[in-house]
């Protein structure tokens, strides 16, 4: 059955569009379907044919399907552009929505529903009220669909025609996959509403299950994941529910094994009897391992939900591991993932097998994978106490391969298992010490230098190793430089000679005048001046002894791994991330505390969990916060958490690394601002000081507005403060000006700010970390959110013009609309006049069935532009904002703003 | 947790747009063309190629299938088993119509390409996927009539992989048993894994609703029957079932009933982990003589009983990429160097059991090699071949020492000619190669697949 469409992609005469047009408008059927034929490939390879809308849309009557659905097509693609045409198609769409063939009622409906233009949806209801209630289920189900699609485009149409209990009499319907596809569509529509639309009831609950065995594959999925939601109201209920779910593990679809298994663990939560979950536990094993004899990228997932699930779950797999062990045929990211699960289910049992398994891996060709190798190799030592005699023997043998990358990477490991287990196995060194030569990573540079370092009393020729290293000693990089510095200073307090004296001369020299690293130079002149005044003290501080590291091969916050879990088979259990940190197109735009660039789904690893410590507070990789344990890597932290507390050491390290004229001296007088300003730091927190702030924007000057209240029983003094990388790279442009502050007192200023100067990678969010200290008190630091709309300028106004053009421009992907429920535009002028105050520009206005529909233009510094059209009905709650912009990672941030500014 | 794709993309080898279906109009073909064709460039480095990929608040999911590219893009926490999985079955739904699915048959259908995105899936979801039913309704060219057709009820029926009124002069039933069997051995011989995957393929053509029923003489079956089970039975560590087969019912009583789709499909696949010991043993011994010359010495061993005979056996041993000059010798078979592959074919038409036949390989190497030790590739021997049920004894395959047995019981009894087609296995153990950077070494065995 093959075709020879392909002729119609190559239309090589000159004039094409004309002649399409001509051919179009022939009165020969077939001439006009090969013409539409052509349209349809021209469209395909890209070029514009929406100036033959009207010619196309003529063919749309027509008894010949085939004919029918190109122009359906047609007009999916082009109705957006040219919606005032769009209203031609209407008609024929009605029509045939009530066509004697099932086909065309469905597919007028489902095309209908896919046109995203304000006139054909008013036109759609009516259809679609018809084909909810069709007595073909073919066309049910459409419908079904149809109701979640309208939903995307107007939400209050579809509550006000009544359409959501149309759909959740679905639900009953007796065609199953009417039903699934009823399912899906209500949950998309309560995931974009915030009030509970689709609540699954013990009724609603056992209807699924019916359907769940009749249903296709894909209808399974649905119903399945809708169902996932379910919570039980006691164990015994669980286990009924589980009882029926369980067949789908046979099922030959892995998505349907993958979402089964999401709802048994769901519901095991509840079940309280440890033999039924022990037995439930005996009955997913199989499947489970099953999905790795699937197509590559299916196990893919697979294995990155498995990772989860033995996190929660350890026994599940824990006789599996064998299953794991990577074939050589497997695609590389298939044996990352496996080598993955192999550290997390490695036992005393086991071991012995999983070590020839890594070292066999450790000899193979792909360079990244023989790392992950030896690295897992120290993971299963630090994870097991009794193995890690063995691990380092295999590691021993991989040093004598000489391949340089291993060799690398062991000795970077062998650090970790130095610091899990001292005094233990420092009789390899020496072995080591063999490879100095061949090291050119930073990394391992830096762990063979701290291991000289930490036993340079054992190693006799410790302070030529190291000299070795400095003389490159300043075009080494940053990692490596800070290593030698603290490992010189600990040979010299381990062994004051006059060799380690010249040394420790050197470097200190190095690191202080010829770098212009802060993080190195700080570091440098602590350790000189400790040196100079008490050498004591800087052995108790060098030489401290250091906290035990721990496996980290269970990494997820356990609250984190919960979400997860109730996300398997999604996007979310794959990134191994909160879906809030990668789903973009929400209408309750949630604030992304993760940074994306990351979510390739490579976190999982050792090597990059370090790097994460470091990349939220956008310090180097080697902050200074952790001067005497900078050689270990420590655990990593969950990626959702980021607790205040974790925050501290690196903002501190940016206060500290920051060039000084940054920090702003307190001396002179204040000049006091009026309104009352939001409390950010309570005096109970303060110890008696209590700080309220906003930043606020006048004369196309922003400035944070600062409260200082003393309500401590001391007077206070040396007032500065600071502000951590964010992402409008806000910073103090001018001196904080607060007097000292008597007990009872209290000062208030304007601080000049400036934009852009210290940008914080990732994603934009709206929090701003300040740290204000003074000369009596610790450093207090606090949030603040910082309100995007101080920042538009005056520049902001557009022509009409120039408005719809750069509207037009934008690619509908960078639209971006969101839903304010509460909000009530009451009188039009004020709404404009507050709006125009904050440099929100209106531009039009037109009106729409009852609803207005304003425009308005908005500009930030560096001409990042907001184009918004706000949909409202005057005097009754909810309003639309949709807006473009070229930068639509901003739109959180503007709806963010223009909430705070329509609430007044 | 709810969310659907926002486009499907069919692209090209270097990562061009061939055709998309554009569902919710938040992702574009520009965006999704500009990431793909940059994804594409810097392939090579492992991190990147991972099947789902996030860029710039887009999800990316693709397969790929000859030269072409199957891509979903999402804004949304969607499923991505079910839209991976759904992938594969768009691949073979598209070689079910076009017999290969290529960026020249794409092209040269794309009006039908269309036709069947908009059937398959709707505002992101998988809808349908039965390429027989689909093509009931979506026509090639070749066969389109002008009459508008309607929707199959098979569409929206509980039985969607069946159309009613199928009719047939001579009902048939054809069962196939295709095993292949996975060992991983160590480098000191130990077989330390290995599992048998198994299929039951079932050709059907059988007239109207066809109520069928398949019983296993599955361990735990036989025992809740209280049939005696000794040396009959088998254990079955895993078994998944077509779309057709009544899960539920499996699950209360163990009887596999179905409405089978009309010709041939999988009823059903299993995996056993049971030791099993490799049917052909083959053990490799490379010498390398002062760098310019390697000897290969091969030893093929059938472990099976004598009355059978494996047949079209064919192993692969890989070779060093620079190897030249192949002088070969066999005591059985034909043996020949595919340089492109960097093997050496031995095929052995036929391999009776308890035999042993030997191969003795020299090649030229060019001598010069870099002086750092860089880890050589180390490619398995794979062995191939297939076993014909009538050489075995009965119906139970003993060589795995398991029994099978598929008795077939078809509850409309309408039918007399039931063929039960021989019983095949395909084996496929594959031998790991041995490590060649060594002089003489001992067997290193190794058998992924």
């Amino acid at each position: 059955m093959s075709g020879h469409d392909s002729k119609y992609f190559s239309t090589t005469k000159k004039g094409e569009i004309p002649e399409l047009k001509e051919e179009l408008n022939t009165q020969y059927k077939d001439k006009r379907k090969d013409a539409v034929k052509k349209v349809i490939a021209a469209m395909t390879v890209g070029k514009d044919v929406s100036s033959l809308f009207t010619d196309v849309v003529n063919c749309m009557q027509t008894e010949n399907l085939e004919l029918k659905k190109l122009v359906y097509l047609y007009l999916i693609n082009y109705a957006k552009s040219q919606p005032d045409l769009a209203i031609l198609a209407v008609n024929t769409f009605v029509k045939d929505s009530q066509d004697p063939n099932p086909l065309i009622r469905a597919l007028a409906v489902r095309t209908m529903g896919c046109i995203r233009v304000d006139k054909i949806t008013e036109y759609l209801c009516d259809p679609l009220q018809r084909c909810l209630k069709d007595d073909d289920p073919y066309v049910r189900k459409t419908a079904a669909i149809c109701v979640a699609k309208l939903h995307d485009i107007n939400a209050e149409l579809v509550e006000d025609r009544g359409f959501l209990e149309s759909l959740k009499d679905l639900i009953s319907d007796n065609n199953p996959m009417v039903v699934a596809n009823a399912v899906a569509a209500l949950a998309e529509i309560q995931d974009n509403s915030a009030r509970p639309i689709f609540e699954i009831t013990s009724h609603t609950l056992s209807k699924l299950l019916t359907a769940l065995n009749e249903c296709t594959e894909w209808g399974q999925v649905f119903i399945l994941d809708a169902l996932s939601r379910y919570k039980a109201a006691d164990a015994l209920e669980a286990e009924n529910i589980v009882e029926r779910v369980t067949p789908r593990l046979q099922h030959a679809n892995c998505a349907v094994v993958l979402s089964a298994v999401k709802m048994i663990l769901q519901q095991m939560e509840m079940i309280t009897s440890t033999d039924v979950v022990r037995n439930l536990c005996k009955k997913m094993a199989p499947p489970l391992v099953t999905l790795l004899s699937a197509e590559p990228e299916l196990q893919y997932v697979a294995l990155r939900n498995i990772n989860l699930i033995v996190q929660r779950r350890p026994t599940i797999l824990a006789h599996e591991i064998k299953v794991f062990f990577c074939k050589y045929n497997d695609p590389i990211y298939v044996k990352m993932e496996k080598l993955e699960i192999m550290i997390k289910l490695a036992s005393d049992r086991n071991i012995d097998q999983v070590l020839l398994e890594f070292k066999e891996y450790a000899t193979e060709v792909d360079v990244d994978f023989v790392r992950k190798a030896v690295r897992a190799i120290g993971r299963c030592a630090i994870k097991l106490e009794r193995a890690a005699e063995r691990c380092i023997s295999v590691l021993l043998e991989l040093i004598k391969i000489k391949v340089n990358y291993v060799v690398q990477e062991a000795i970077i490991v062998i650090k970790d298992i130095f610091r899990r287990y001292p005094n233990t196995y420092e009789s390899i060194i020496a072995t080591l010490c063999e490879s100095l030569d061949t090291l050119d990573e930073p990394e391992a540079k830096a762990s063979m230098i701290w291991i000289i370092g930490e036993y340079a009393e054992r190693i006799d020729n410790a302070d030529e190793l190291l000299e070795s290293f400095l003389e490159s000693f300043p075009e080494e990089p940053a990692q490596v430089q800070l290593q030698l510095l603290t490992a010189t200073v600990k040979l010299f307090l381990k062994k004051p000679t006059e060799g380690p004296q010249q040394m420790i001369q050197v470097v200190l020299n190095n690191a202080t005048m010829e770098t212009d690293n802060p993080d190195l130079r700080d570091r440098a002149y602590i350790y000189w001046r400790l040196l100079s005044t008490d050498p004591e003290a800087a052995k108790d501080v060098v030489l401290a002894e250091k906290p035990v590291i721990s496996d980290d091969s269970n990494q997820l916050d356990p609250s984190l791994l919960d979400e997860l879990l109730a996300n398997i088979a999604t996007l979310s259990s794959v990134y191994h991330k909160p879906p809030e940190t990668f789903v973009t197109r929400v209408k309750t735009a949630a604030q992304t505390t993760e940074d994306d660039e990351n979510a390739e789904g490579s976190e999982a690893g050792y090597s990059e969990s370090s790097a994460h410590t470091a990349d939220g507070a956008a310090s180097p990789p080697t902050s200074a916060s952790n001067v005497p344990y900078a050689g270990a890597r420590q655990p990593a932290p969950a990626p959702s958490t980021s607790p205040p507390a974790a925050l501290v050491p690196d903002l501190m390290g940016d206060l500290l690394g920051m060039d000084n004229s940054a920090m702003v001296p307190v001396d002179q007088p204040s000049t006091p601002a009026s309104p009352p300003l939001p409390v950010l730091l309570p005096a109970a927190t303060g110890q008696g000081l209590q700080i309220s702030a906003q930043l606020t924007g006048q004369d196309g000057q922003i400035f944070y507005s600062i409260l200082f209240e003393n309500n401590s029983q001391i007077p206070l003094d040396g007032f500065m403060i600071q502000f951590n990388k964010n992402s409008f790279g806000l910073a103090a442009a001018g001196p904080l000006q607060i007097p000292q502050l008597l007990p009872g007192t209290s000062a208030a200023t304007l601080l000049p700010m400036a934009l852009f100067q210290n940008m914080s990678a990732g994603p934009p969010s709206s929090l701003l970390q300040v740290a204000v200290k003074n000369n009596q008190q610790p450093v207090w630091y606090f949030n603040d959110k910082i309100s995007m709309h101080v920042f538009f300028t005056e520049d902001g106004r557009m022509e009409r013009g120039s408005f719809l053009e750069t509207w037009r421009s934008l690619p509908d992907s960078n639209e971006v609309s969101k839903d304010f429920p509460g909000i009530t535009v009451n009188g039009v002028e004020a709404t404009l006049d507050q709006l125009a105050a904050s440099n929100m520009f209106f531009i039009a206005k037109r009106k729409h069935a009852t609803q207005d529909v304003f425009y308005f233009s908005a500009r930030m510094p560096r001409g990042i532009t907001f184009l918004t059209e706000l949909t409202t009905v005057i005097g009754t709650p909810g309003i639309k904002c949709a807006i473009k912009t070229p930068n639509p990672e901003m739109a959180g941030l503007f709806f963010e703003a223009i909430e705070t500014l329509l609430k007044g | 947790m709810a969310g659907a794709a926002s486009a499907l993309f069919l692209l090209d080898i270097k990562g061009r747009v061939l055709v998309w279906r554009d569902y919710r109009g938040d992702v574009s073909a520009v965006q999704a063309e500009r990431f793909f064709t940059k994804f594409i460039e810097k392939e090579g480095d492992p991190q990147s190629q991972d099947p789902v990929v996030y860029d710039n608040g887009v999800s990316y999911m693709f397969v790929q299938h000859s030269n072409v590219y199957l891509m979903a893009a999402s804004r949304q926490n969607c499923n991505a088993a079910s839209l991976i999985s759904f992938l594969h079955s768009v691949v073979n739904v598209f070689k079910h119509y076009f017999e290969e699915l290529e960026e020249e048959s794409l092209r040269d259908n794309f009006v039908v390409v269309y036709e069947l995105l908009d059937e398959m899936m709707d505002f992101g979801y998988p809808q349908y996927t039965e390429a027989k039913i689909l093509s009931e309704f979506i026509k090639t060219d070749a066969y389109r009539m002008e009459t508008s057709q309607r929707p199959p009820m098979a569409v929206t029926n509980a039985v969607s992989w069946r159309s009613e009124g199928i009719n047939y002069k001579k009902n048939e039933v054809f069962l196939d048993v295709v095993e292949s069997v996975n060992i991983l051995v160590n480098t000191n011989g130990q077989v330390i894994r290995s599992d048998v995957v198994g299929a039951l393929k079932m050709r059907t053509y059988l007239s109207g609703m066809p109520e069928c029923k398949l019983g296993l003489n599955d361990r735990v079956l036989l025992e809740a029957q209280g049939r005696t089970t000794k040396g009959k039975a088998i254990d079955l560590e895993d078994i998944k079932f077509h779309q057709c087969v009544r899960l539920a019912r499996f699950e209360n009583d163990r009887t596999i009933s179905f409405i089978p789709p009309d010709g041939a499909f999988d009823l059903m696949t299993y995996r056993l982990s049971t030791q099993v010991k490799p049917l052909i043993w083959v053990e490799a011994q490379v010498e390398k003589h002062s760098r310019s010359r390697v000897e290969i010495m091969v030893k093929a061993r059938s472990q099976f009983k004598e009355r059978s005979t494996a047949t079209n056996v064919e192993i692969e041993l890989p070779v060093p990429v620079d190897a030249s000059n192949p002088n070969i010798r066999t005591s059985m078979g034909s043996a020949s160097y595919a340089p492109e592959n960097d093997a050496l074919m031995w095929k052995i038409k036929s391999f009776p059991g308890g035999k042993e036949y030997m191969l003795r390989a020299e090649f030229s190497l060019s001598s010069i090699t870099a002086e750092e030790a860089t880890p050589e590739r180390k490619a398995p021997i794979r062995v191939k071949f297939e076993i014909p049920y009538f050489t075995v004894s009965g119906i139970q395959v003993h060589l795995h020492k398991h029994n099978y047995l598929f008795y077939f019981m078809i509850s409309c009894g309408e039918w007399h000619d039931l063929y039960i087609n021989t019983i095949t296995c395909s084996i496929d153990p594959v031998v790991h190669p041995p490590s060649l950077s060594q002089n003489c070494f001992p067997l290193v065995l190794r058998f992924p697949n």
